[in-house]
């Protein structure tokens, strides 16, 4: 049964939600509507609105910065790093659901415990390793570093996801004579999927941004869309426009994949936390 | 029931990640180890040999250690603090019925998608700029002097940054706990102000913790080793914390063994935090 509510508190409800809504998403919002602006009025404040619309900006990011090679940059380390993370984590937190043993926990306790070592405790070796074997903004190798880095995680949201698989359901389709491979693709994959499909998003996404190692070990040949934003942060006098039209470049494509999965997103996020 | 056989079985199929971990995990941090007793550094290569603990006490006596200490504990608790006590009141406001929620929704979570380096370089720019910033325009037009945020309170600067990245976030978990609560447990806190009062404190809060707990959790794990936003605004040399040192030790000054000493403070401070953090999800966490 649904709540009852009187209208004018719904109405109040719905007017301060909506107020704090657009507050929140302003930043992004002004973003990118200053994208569109001219320079001249992306500087004039109070204008919301800009005298003469344009899409140049976008044409001159793309020349000046190469967008889209760091865009395929991007799409290259955060889908390749992701799904290697689930070729390592898909059996690992598989057969933690399914056949725990004592150490179970300790494992999985460990491993989120390598998440919560520093980067810099690693960053010198790192460093110097790629320094040595020529690896500095190469695709593979920083790919492997984002693989790694991610893993810990994949693995406990898949395990969350996993542990609520029941196991009587496999014993149940033995008893109706199903072999191994009907098991695994009737019965197994159909449940699985949901969850392996929203840590599979989640992980691109914060392999999207992750902003410690791509800054430290690309440059321009594999750099992704992080280290892109940032050779915007020097101060070239006011170039507001194109600094809001390359940021608009850079996260539109995650903002759009973030909204279509959110329903997904949310669960894989709680880690087990909300049943 | 699990045999003999499926045991082995379920062993290897946990080993390729154990070990990529383990690996990840303990070559690094020897060689860290190793590095900060050495006489190391790229712009001076004949310089060698071991130096004993000379590194840890040029990091630690550094005149910007313990503001560098200072910085990573205040940004973690000033944004863990915002972003838990703003979530709760987003989650609570959004589990509300009202008209558009779905799209409002939509907004609130936003940030979360947002790199770093993007949400760094718009606040820094756009919106906190002392002249052409749109809170210089706001304070303007209240009549006060416009605030150059990043000047004079860079590291608040750098949190209000960071709490608007994770507000989304504990949002989103509370309020899908929050979700998760019985309807009728509801119905009955629509009755009177006291009545919802207690059955904020003995059922709702209650039910919370778990998911904060987690909240806390992940938000430290990422917190403490914050760089972007800081790298990005060039506040490094106001309000670094101590990623920021042992980068500007080791990749700006090529003091390798030095910068390697700080990283391995780094990891001490970390494994502090994160004793205390393990124990308590453990003891929240039913395997």
């Amino acid at each position: 049964m649904a709540r009852q509510t009187s209208p004018q508190r719904k109405l109040i409800v719905t007017l301060i939600a909506w107020i704090i809504g657009i507050l929140m998403f302003w930043p992004i919002l002004w973003t990118i509507l200053t994208s569109f602006k001219t320079e001249q009025d992306a500087v004039l404040m109070p204008q919301l609105f800009s005298t003469g619309w344009t899409f140049e900006n976008f044409g001159i990011v793309q020349e000046r910065s190469d967008y889209l090679r760091f865009a395929m940059n991007s799409v290259i380390l955060a889908f390749g790093s992701t799904l290697l993370g689930l070729v390592f984590a898909i059996p690992a937190a598989w057969s933690m659901a399914f056949s725990p043993s004592k150490r179970t926990k300790d494992t999985l306790l460990w491993m989120l415990s390598t998440k919560m070592m520093p980067p810099v405790g690693a960053l010198l070796p790192i460093y110097l390793i790629f320094k040595d074997y020529h690896w500095i903004d190469q695709h593979i190798p920083v790919l492997v570093i984002m693989f790694m880095l991610n893993l810990p995680l994949v693995i406990w949201m898949l395990f969350t996801y996993f542990k609520e698989i029941p196991v009587d359901i496999l014993e149940a389709s033995r008893m109706d004579g199903a072999g191994v491979w009907q098991e695994l693709t009737r019965v197994l994959a159909p449940m699985a999927l949901p969850g392996i499909a929203s840590t599979f998003l989640l992980n691109v996404i914060l392999a999207w941004n992750e902003a410690f190692w791509t800054l430290k070990l690309t440059d321009v040949h594999a750099a992704p869309l992080t280290v892109f934003i940032a050779s915007y942060s020097s101060p070239e006098g006011l170039f507001w426009a194109k600094l809001s039209a390359a940021s608009t470049m850079a996260i539109a494509p995650i903002l759009i994949l973030g909204w279509f999965s959110q329903k997904q997103l949310v669960r894989g996020l709680t880690f087990g936390a909300v049943k | 029931m699990a045999t003999r056989h499926s045991q082995g079985i379920a062993r290897l199929a946990v080993a390729p990640a154990v070990i990529v971990l383990f690996l990840w995990m303990i070559v690094p941090l020897v060689m860290t180890i190793y590095f900060s007793f050495l006489r190391y550094n790229l712009l001076n290569p004949d310089m060698d040999g071991w130096a004993g603990f000379s590194n840890f006490y040029y990091f630690i006596t550094d005149e910007s250690f313990p503001g560098a200490v200072f910085n990573t504990l205040a940004l973690v608790a000033t944004v863990i603090v915002a972003s838990v006590a703003g979530g709760l009141g987003l989650a609570l406001l959004l589990d509300q019925p009202f008209w558009g929620r779905g799209i409002v929704r939509l907004l609130v979570i936003s940030p979360f998608f947002i790199m770093p380096t993007v949400s760094a370089l718009v606040w820094k720019n756009l919106l906190m700029n002392p002249i052409y910033g749109l809170f210089a325009f706001l304070q303007q037009l209240v009549g006060i002097t416009p605030l150059d945020w990043f000047a004079k309170v860079p590291l608040l600067s750098v949190a209000i940054i960071a709490s608007w990245q994770w507000l989304p976030f504990s949002a989103l978990i509370i309020l899908t706990a929050l979700q998760s609560l019985d309807e009728e447990q509801k119905d009955a806190s629509a009755m009177d102000g006291a009545r919802a009062l207690s059955y904020f404190r003995y059922i709702v809060l209650p039910h919370l913790a778990r998911p904060i707990t987690v909240v806390i959790l992940i938000e430290t794990i990422f917190l403490l080793n914050i760089f972007a936003e800081i790298y990005v605004t060039s506040v490094g040399g106001l309000a670094g914390n101590l990623t920021y040192l042992v980068y500007f030790q080791g990749l700006l000054n090529f003091d390798i063994g030095e910068a390697s000493a700080g990283g391995l403070i780094a990891v001490v401070l970390a494994n502090l935090v994160s004793i205390f953090l393990v124990r308590i999800i453990g003891r929240n966490l039913e395997i």
